[in-house]
């Protein structure tokens, strides 16, 4: 359980949240220059914060009203920032073992390497790495510190699209093989959507909205603080048929079967896949004659208008929550409310490998 | 040309002992100096830097009085050193504290271009995975700037063995104990006859200056060389 409450006042910002998330993985989501860095500053002790108070677990690392304010480097947190940040007059291995100088409970190398795939690059200078690598190396060397907590601020935004989608599988692992609570920094929602346990997002400052990202990310309310082109439900599921033939995969979910473009995860493997609501359509009948290949049959939930001409509409199925974004003028026409039944269709093709990632949790 | 005389070895042999000591003594303090200069926030910090550089723009003859003042046997440092047997004046140790004095802004000067290259960024870095300030300046800051303390050190040296206006006005120039290369070259050309002995010790510090360059020059290298190899 991590709780941080900040307020600070920077010259021409104000800092007030207040976030509460359970272990695994946090994101902070918002637009740049709502504060999200600001706050994961003030949790690893780069920024004193006016007022604050900040926990892990049941350890007080800030309380200004007691007059506690546990020194950055005593706090064990560990910190990957967006430009690797790794020391350039020493080797690959040296940066990595660095933090072991000053805790006598790191972790051993071995696991680290072979978790981040590192054992290549070991004797080589920092100068001589891409940008992914020294990213990854940078996150090999917060973590022999054995940090209570890791904070990342935006790791992958300094990297070209190539390289972020050849990262994002060594973020699945870690997330899903390491307990360590990981506070995520992103403004994009892609990777937000692919990683986030729990997702608290920030505007101007101030928290607007937090909570379980699967919930959050499915509830029409949420549309206008994550962008109505990001906005999507994450379905949680599992591979039911990895070759279904044709190059399509067969994964089953509580709406029903969604066939997707093939993926590299075996038989049972549980999957968390991202829908955007752009990509729904919706229909009271069941269309026939159509090229799509999922048409999924779906319960209208909450139909949420913003001040734009589209609605967001919540779609229930099971446990599981569709998101499907549509005009106002079409949610008229068919007569979209609360109760009303109807069918999402999904392009196969739409849902794009990126948006398909190995799930840590076994809630299905 | 090169049969030096006793004279000549001794202001050789005392100069390279001064320097070296005057360096060896001015680049601990010079480091701090140079770090509180570059990272440090607090009241005073410019009169700091001023003071720091006075013996650079003061006249040397003006340093060397006030050093005279300060630590002569009747100065006011100087009589409390005294009595623990610590004297400067007139002894060879005064003119490594003329050296000293007289290289320190160039040594902080040169360590604080390097410091101040270094990305602070780095240091918080170093801050997260578990370094006190003091570890951050002895494992980031201080070997990143390794080629600005050698600029430094190579600056400081080549000072401290052309120190001349300080020192012969505060330990004055006896030969065998205070008189340098500078003084002695001076002294030389005082008496006819002698321009042999100032030639000689012109091109010897000529030829040490130089080393210590190229010795500077090839130490950095390496360093940096180092640091990109892969």
């Amino acid at each position: 359980m991590i709780k941080a409450e900040i307020k600070h006042r920077f010259p021409d910002f104000a800092l007030d949240v207040s976030v509460e998330a359970d272990d695994g993985l946090i994101a902070l989501f918002g637009p740049s220059g709502s504060g999200k860095t600001s706050v994961i500053n003030a949790i690893a002790g780069l920024l004193k914060p006016d007022h604050g108070r900040i926990s892990i677990q049941d350890r007080v690392l800030v309380d200004t009203e007691r007059g506690i304010y546990v020194p950055p480097h005593q706090r064990r947190i560990g910190y990957v920032f967006q430009d690797a940040r790794l020391f350039p007059h020493l080797s690959v291995k040296e940066n990595l073992l660095y933090g072991q100088r000053f805790v006598s409970d790191g972790r051993d190398l071995g696991p680290v390497v072979d978790l981040l795939d590192l054992g290549q690059l070991l004797e080589r200078r920092p100068v001589k790495l891409s940008g992914g690598e020294a990213q990854r190396v940078a996150i090999g060397r917060a973590l022999l510190c054995a940090p209570q907590l890791l904070l990342m601020d935006e790791p992958l935004s300094a990297l070209d699209a190539r390289r972020r989608d050849a990262i994002l599988p060594y973020l699945d692992r870690l997330h899903s093989e390491s307990d360590v609570p990981i506070f995520y920094v992103s403004h994009a929602m892609a990777e937000v959507a692919r990683l986030a346990d729990h997702l608290v997002l920030l505007r101007q400052g101030r928290v607007t909205r937090q909570g379980l990202a699967s919930e959050l990310l499915s509830d029409p309310a949420a549309v206008p603080d994550i962008g109505v082109r990001e906005a999507g439900a994450m379905i949680t599921t599992h591979v039911a048929q990895p070759d279904a033939g044709d190059g399509l995969s067969e994964l089953s979910t509580a709406l029903g079967t969604l066939l997707l473009p093939r993926l590299s995860m075996p038989k049972g493997a549980a999957v968390r896949v991202r829908v955007l609501a752009t990509d729904v359509i919706l229909a009271r009948e069941r269309p026939v004659g159509l090229s799509a290949l999922n048409i999924l049959p779906a319960t209208v939930e909450t139909v949420h208008e913003g001040e734009g001409p589209g609605v967001a509409v919540a779609l229930a199925s099971g446990s599981d929550r569709l998101l499907a974004r549509v005009t106002r003028r079409s949610a008229r026409a068919l007569d979209l409310t609360p109760g009303a039944s109807c069918y999402a269709i999904i392009k196969s093709v739409s849902v794009a490998p990126q948006s398909v990632s190995a799930s840590s949790r076994e809630d299905q | 040309m090169f049969g030096l005389g006793d004279q000549e070895w001794a202001a050789v042999s005392l100069s390279l002992q001064v320097a070296f000591w005057a360096v060896l003594v001015s680049l601990p303090l010079a480091i701090w100096v140079a770090h509180l200069l570059s990272r440090g926030d607090f009241r005073g910090k410019q009169l700091l830097n001023a003071v720091v550089h006075l013996p650079l723009i003061l006249p040397p003859v003006v340093t060397g009085y006030l050093l005279l003042l300060t630590f002569g046997t009747q100065g006011a440092v100087g009589a409390i050193l005294a009595q623990f047997g610590i004297v400067f004046a007139f002894r060879w140790t005064g003119a490594v504290l003329a050296a000293a004095v007289m290289a320190f802004p160039l040594i902080v000067r040169a360590i604080r271009l390097g410091i101040e290259s270094v990305d602070p960024k780095l240091e918080e870095a170093a801050i997260t995975l578990g370094a006190s300030r003091w570890r951050v300046f002895t494992t980031v800051t201080l070997p990143m700037c390794v080629p600005a303390i050698l600029a430094g050190t190579v600056l400081g040296f080549a000072k401290a063995m052309g120190e001349f206006g300080a020192t012969i006005t505060f330990v004055a120039a006896i030969p065998g104990e205070t008189q340098t290369v500078p003084s002695a070259i001076y002294a030389f050309l005082q008496v006819p006859g002698a321009e042999a002995s100032a030639i000689r010790l012109t091109i010897i510090a000529i030829v040490i200056a130089v080393a210590a360059l190229l010795l500077s020059e090839l130490m950095a290298r390496r360093v940096t060389q180092r640091r990109v190899a892969p």
